[in-house]
């Protein structure tokens, strides 16, 4: 071999090249093209596309429905992450404490996770059926009030939101299991040696400020996915009862394939990718600060 | 004592409600169409319809079809993924090359879009090629993982340079390193991988949605929401089986595999 480095460097660029290429053609290029897409007056199949600047943008500003979405997917995951983190949250906790059974629970908490979502939303809509639904049987056994929850209005977008946490409270308690191992056990003895061992006590001083990084990305982890809320919302309600259920997801494609304004639709994309990377940067700003401070 | 009896009591009825639907959906899928309504609900039919109702789920809509499509498509997208995440991921970790520290921020990059964010460019790109309603409009955008490259970059990281040395002077090309050092020594996380990209590609529906309308061509899930729409609710019964059908396999590779699953779900989180 006459120069191990060259060999070295010619072997590194031709495996990742492969990757790389795949990477721009189906990821990276297309994101920069919806940005592009999104300044154009471009409807899908014309022959002509002419620049819009920001026209599209305009456009949605003014637009009613865009608005409702923006709304309603705000809603909708104001609701599901917080319900979501605290339910996942408990569950970690009660189920590390259990002993016997913890595998069963484990698993029947993360089952939904591994599920299709589509499949079991059918299920869901048979769940809300409002005389012979479990959920109108189970509410009306505790005296509770009853709704026809996919198809009131009030109700339409908690009900999608309710689906949404069984889904992902699995996935955020195997989270913070994996946080809660990482605790150094010998920080509860300390605490116990200062005579404070309650249950309480022990989350207040250690667990709470131990899993401090893992809060912060399971919430984020659970925002970003609640924000791609659409396979429900297709399936379920098509965005109804009058718009109740309208998210940003399918006013996309409702814009940018059933109505084929594709420079409508990619305006939309770049508002919902733009939402998403927020709450990436916020992420990444809370865990920042905590490093200095903490 | 009592604390755990009620920490079992509270974990009992949360299990409860996330099983329910599942418990649900097997019930209804034995039950004949009189007895889905009936206003007090029993876990077992008083006659017995299984037969029928999973004969009517398989042949009013090509099931099997859908089933099989799943599986090619799942095992077409993993085969892509690894073959060529697993090079990247080994250039990324343990090669000296320019352009590398890029090359991995942009993959970072990456791993922060969404997967619906490319859709109307790729759409309109496969348009242009003539690939809409075709298999490879459904593989295609997905043969790139960039979070498969992330994961692997970190686990071959942590593999010894000597076995990589050794396995020079024994003359293996690096092409050979990657896949007869590397892969055996990173099985946990390739099988990681493996888990999380069947779960996501099984259950994709955004995309598929959007590639294909033709029957023959769907996915389980693009399959049952047609079956669905095409019932318009009136026939609960098959429509249950079905969905029976297109969840178990991955339910039952969950409950063989936990351990996998959810290892690569913690590593990640993303899916």
């Amino acid at each position: 071999m006459a120069n191990p480095h060259r060999a070295e460097a010619i072997a590194g660029t031709l495996l990742a090249l492969p990757a790389f290429i795949l990477m721009w053609l189906m990821l990276l290029g297309p994101a920069v093209a919806v940005g592009l897409l999104s300044l154009t007056d471009w409807n899908f199949g014309e022959p002509r596309i002419g620049f819009a600047g920001l026209e599209n943008y305009q456009e949605l500003w003014g637009d009613r429905v865009f608005w409702i979405s923006l709304r309603n997917t705000v809603i909708y995951v104001g609701v599901s992450v917080p319900a979501t983190v605290l339910l996942g949250l408990l569950a970690a906790i009660a189920i590390e404490g259990v002993g016997r059974g913890r595998g069963f629970y484990r698993a029947a908490y993360f089952l939904p996770v591994a599920s299709t979502l589509l499949a079991m939303a059918l299920v869901w809509e048979f769940m809300f059926h409002p005389s012979v639904g479990f959920v109108n049987q189970v509410f009306r056994g505790l005296g509770l009030p009853t709704a026809d929850w996919l198809q009131n209005p009030d109700t339409a977008l908690f009900a999608l939101a309710a689906i949404g946490v069984w889904q992902n409270l699995g996935l955020a308690m195997v989270l913070f299991m994996a946080g809660l191992k990482a605790i150094p056990p010998d920080l509860y003895e300390a605490l116990a040696m200062d005579g404070a061992d309650g249950a309480w006590e022990r989350f207040r001083r250690v667990t709470w400020p131990m899993l401090g990084p893992a809060l912060v990305f399971v919430v984020a982890i659970t925002a970003i996915r609640s924000f791609q809320v659409f396979d429900t919302v297709q399936v379920l309600t098509e965005g109804g009862p009058s718009k109740s259920t309208e998210v940003l997801l399918f006013t996309m494609v409702q814009q940018g394939f059933t109505f084929l304004r594709s420079a409508y639709g990619a305006a939309i994309t770049i508002v919902f990718l733009v939402l998403t990377l927020a709450i990436t940067l916020a992420q990444t700003t809370i865990l920042d600060r905590r490093a200095h401070y903490g | 004592m009592v604390k755990r009896v009620l920490t079992h009591l509270a974990l009992l009825t949360g299990a409860a409600v996330m099983l329910a639907p599942f418990i649900l959906m097997l019930s209804i899928s034995l039950k004949p169409p009189g007895e889905v309504f009936s206003p007090h609900f029993a876990l077992l039919p008083t006659q017995w319809y299984a037969v029928e109702n999973y004969t009517a789920a398989f042949t009013k809509v090509p099931l099997l079809r859908f089933l099989l499509n799943g599986l090619f498509v799942t095992l077409c997208i993993f085969a892509a993924q690894a073959l060529t995440a697993l090079p990247m991921a080994y250039a990324l970790a343990k090669l000296r090359w320019r352009g590398r520290e890029a090359a991995f921020a942009m993959v970072v990059l990456a791993l922060l879009i969404p997967p619906q964010v490319p859709a109307i460019p790729l759409y309109i790109a496969l348009w242009q090629l003539g690939l809409l309603n075709t298999y490879a409009a459904i593989i295609l955008p997905s043969t790139i993982s960039v979070f498969g490259i992330f994961l692997m970059r970190q686990f071959f990281r942590t593999v010894p340079d000597d076995l990589i040395a050794a396995a020079r002077m024994d003359g293996l090309s690096e092409w050979a390193i990657v896949w007869r050092i590397m892969l055996p020594t990173a099985a946990p996380a390739i099988a990681a991988f493996a888990c999380l990209s069947f779960i996501w590609n099984w259950n994709e529906f955004f995309w598929p949605l959007i590639a294909v309308q033709e029957e023959h061509l769907m996915t389980p899930p693009l399959g049952i929401a047609f079956f669905s729409n095409a019932e318009a609710g009136t026939s609960f019964g098959p429509l249950m089986a079905a969905a029976t059908v297109v969840t178990a396999p991955l339910a039952l590779a969950f409950l063989l595999a936990q351990r996998a699953f959810i290892e690569g779900v913690t590593m990640t989180g993303v899916k």
